[in-house]
């Protein structure tokens, strides 16, 4: 695992003696980090190590983990609202339905947040090649589409935190170009960001965390004693 | 206060070993009672008036009818044990109790088919009580089902033991209902257990008999919830021992 | 922060467009009830003495069945593409957000089911004095339904086959519902007052508007991070 690197910049997220379980086996444990503003961190590890888990932890769709998350400096357990207004978690799913056109599934997440225009979504459609597709309905759009629908949700966030499960699933060179940009972007602003990818992402000073690092060494899963 | 005595409560561990003393115990209690009570009851407790001998069959109805209700409280009360404190003894409990309510509900409705073919002249009728005995075992065959369902033991606990609970809710108004629901539609039949006093003679071996079933429940969850115990922690090391010392003592035994 | 019915509102909207944009699901429980009723006088004969007799309960039988076959969908395509994750995670209150989509499940299913009732009633020989009871009890019980059974699709969501499953386990927590409905649409059809029967309905749809929600949320929780 490299080391991550002091910077002067806030620490954003805060992970303290993770631990996941998932059928009576570890799939990571002791994990302890710190994710500075102005880093994006990619989580590496083997199918099955526990990445997807370990980013819906990040995300709050599970609570199921020992140890604490600390969001600038508070358990994310004390603030969960707060701390679900300041990120944005893009699953391996990609959460759009396809009966809507793009504009009516980016309305409702822009409900999520709120204080997002019209104007704004049909910006957002536009800085991913979607201008002119606004009415379509999603089942007529191809798979990269598709997940360029999805990565909309990225223009018109406030979120401090992305959380991306695989975001360049389905996308060509050049959207995955535009993308590694966008997240570079957000990072230099003094955003975090968090992520998979079996592609290869190539940013300047991406903080790289390996799971297999973290598996427990003791194979059997022993109870807590409580003396 | 000093919760650790709560949270060992949750050590599936300590609670398997714990067992082991209590186990002769409640064997003997229970068979003791039961043998006390049915022969006293069945045999020789006196005639009821009306009914003659037909209503001993109440002296095994009436208790397991009583624990069939408890069981489904106790398992939705060690479901939200569970949740609340997530704790694994608790759920083990819960996953326990579902087999054997449905056993004991359908006691309860063979018994109280038994006791209706003379007084009814049919072998099954559609009054207050067994309809609604009859939705307890609906309500502990969809646990059940619910339980199987889950390839995650995890998920499947909590999905458990949020149905046991809201079915909790549901087990009053289910009650209810159907009792209105029969006396709307049969005004004035026989009821099984009328209102009329029952003579205290007949009443000690009953309470024998209530206390004999209980213990008697508790034996079998106690067994039960022991075997899924070893199921679930069957990767750690102090089951392993136990199989190993289990076997080494069987070994010798046929050897000597 | 979000403003209190904002994601409510946005949710009703869009599962409402939802539901326009799939009409055939919307009509295809309404045609099961009408198929089902028509069963019921090939099965037992076209006497009007015995129809009428039999007209309430039946009604009300097939009107729980059609729910029941619908409760499968209430959240499965959400599961499916992952919205149902994303509403995990809003920072908004997922009572208020299920209990939104329980509300477009209703006006998509119970609420048609009410309106097509009196068409089935004329058709079972239903006395017209029933006729206003009958939706009463329907528009109360099918909304209590549709709650009810909100959790039991928010417990098997995550399994494969879960349509038999919710019948299962959704099914006894409907029988005070069948009762007391059927027996307002009997009383009604003798020339009784029902108001009984209908304030316990009013009343146990208003518990499960308080408790479902909660209940379904919890269980989406669990099902998600199965």
């Amino acid at each position: 695992m490299r080391t991550i690197p002091l910077t002067a910049a806030p620490v954003l997220l805060e992970l303290r003696n993770l631990a996941c379980e998932r059928d009576e086996r570890f799939l990571f444990a002791g994990l302890n980090a710190r994710f500075h503003a102005g880093q994006v961190v990619q989580i590496l590890g083997p199918n099955g190590s526990g990445k997807t888990s370990f980013l819906r932890l990040l995300a709050g769709v599970s609570q199921e983990f020992y140890g604490d998350i600390l969001w600038q400096g508070q358990n994310v357990s004390d603030i969960r609202w707060e701390y679900a207004n300041d990120l944005l978690y893009l699953g391996h799913l990609p959460g759009i339905k396809k009966s809507l056109t793009p504009l009516e599934n980016l309305r409702w997440y822009a409900a999520t947040q709120g204080g997002v225009g019209e104007g704004q979504l049909r910006a957002s459609l536009a800085q991913v090649q979607l201008a002119g597709y606004e009415d379509t309905p999603c089942y007529r759009l191809s798979a990269g589409q598709l997940r360029r629908v999805t990565l909309a949700r990225l223009a018109f966030s406030r979120a401090l935190v992305w959380i991306l499960d695989e975001p360049f699933t389905a996308l060509d060179k050049t959207g995955a170009v535009e993308l590694e940009a966008r997240l570079y972007a957000h990072a230099q602003a003094g955003g975090l960001v968090v992520l998979t990818s079996h592609q290869d992402v190539n940013l300047p000073g991406l903080v790289l965390i390996d799971l297999m690092d973290f598996l427990p060494h003791a194979q059997e899963h022993e109870e807590r004693a409580y003396d | 206060m000093n919760w650790q005595w709560f949270h060992r409560l949750g050590s599936p561990r300590w609670f398997y070993e714990k067992t082991d003393s209590w186990l002769p115990w409640l064997m003997v209690s229970a068979w003791g009672l039961l043998l006390v009570g049915g022969i006293w009851g069945l045999g020789f407790a006196p005639e009821d008036a009306r009914q003659h001998n037909s209503f001993r069959i109440l002296y095994i109805h009436a208790p397991v009818a009583y624990i069939s209700m408890s069981c489904y409280y106790i398992m939705a009360i060690s479901g939200a044990v569970g949740l609340i404190w997530k704790m694994k003894l608790p759920f083990m409990v819960m996953k326990a109790c579902a087999p054997i309510g449905l056993g004991l509900t359908i006691v309860v409705l063979l018994t109280g088919s038994i006791w209706g073919k003379p007084t009814w002249g049919t072998w099954w009728e559609w009054d207050a009580r067994l309809t609604s005995y009859l939705i307890l075992s609906f309500l502990y065959l969809g646990a059940i089902a619910l339980q199987q369902a889950f390839q995650n033991r995890d998920t499947a606990d909590k999905a458990s033991a949020i149905l046991a609970l809201v079915g909790t809710v549901n087990i009053p108004i289910i009650y209810k209902s159907v009792d209105w629901w029969y006396t709307l539609h049969q005004p004035a039949t026989l009821k099984i257990v009328g209102k009329s006093t029952i003579d205290p003679s007949m009443l000690y071996p009953l309470f024998v008999m209530i206390i004999g079933f209980y213990v008697f429940f508790t034996l079998v969850l106690i067994l039960h919830t022991r075997t899924e115990i070893l199921r679930r922690e069957s990767r750690t090391q102090w089951v392993k021992d136990l199989v190993v010392d289990n076997s080494k003592s069987k070994g010798e035994g046929a050897r000597s | 922060m979000t403003e209190p019915a904002s994601l409510f509102r946005a949710t009703f909207k869009r599962d409402l467009t939802l539901a326009f944009r799939h009409k055939g699901d919307m009509v295809n429980p309404l045609v099961f009830f009408l198929i089902a009723i028509t069963m019921v006088p090939l099965a037992l004969g076209p006497e009007k003495a015995v129809l009428v007799r039999i007209a309430p309960g039946i009604i009300w039988v097939m009107a729980l069945l059609a729910t029941l076959l619908s409760l499968d969908s209430l959240f499965r395509s959400d599961f499916d593409d992952g919205s149902l994750e994303q509403l995990l995670i809003a920072p908004y209150s997922l009572p208020l957000v299920v209990m939104a989509k329980i509300a477009v499940h209703w006006l998509a299913t119970g609420l048609p089911l009410t309106l097509l009732a009196p068409l089935l009633g004329v058709m079972l020989s239903l006395p017209t004095s029933a006729f206003s009871a009958l939706c009463y009890s329907l528009l109360l019980g099918t909304a209590a339904m549709s709650l009810i059974g909100a959790v039991g699709a928010a417990l098997t969501v995550g399994l494969r086959k879960g349509g038999v499953l919710i019948s299962l386990i959704v099914m006894p927590l409907y029988i005070p519902i069948l009762i007391f409905g059927a027996s307002a649409v009997q009383a009604a059809a003798l020339g009784e007052p029902c108001n009984m029967q209908l304030a316990v309905l009013g009343a146990g749809l208003a518990i499960a508007l308080v408790l479902a929600p909660l209940a379904a949320a919890g269980a989406l929780r669990v099902s998600v991070n199965g």
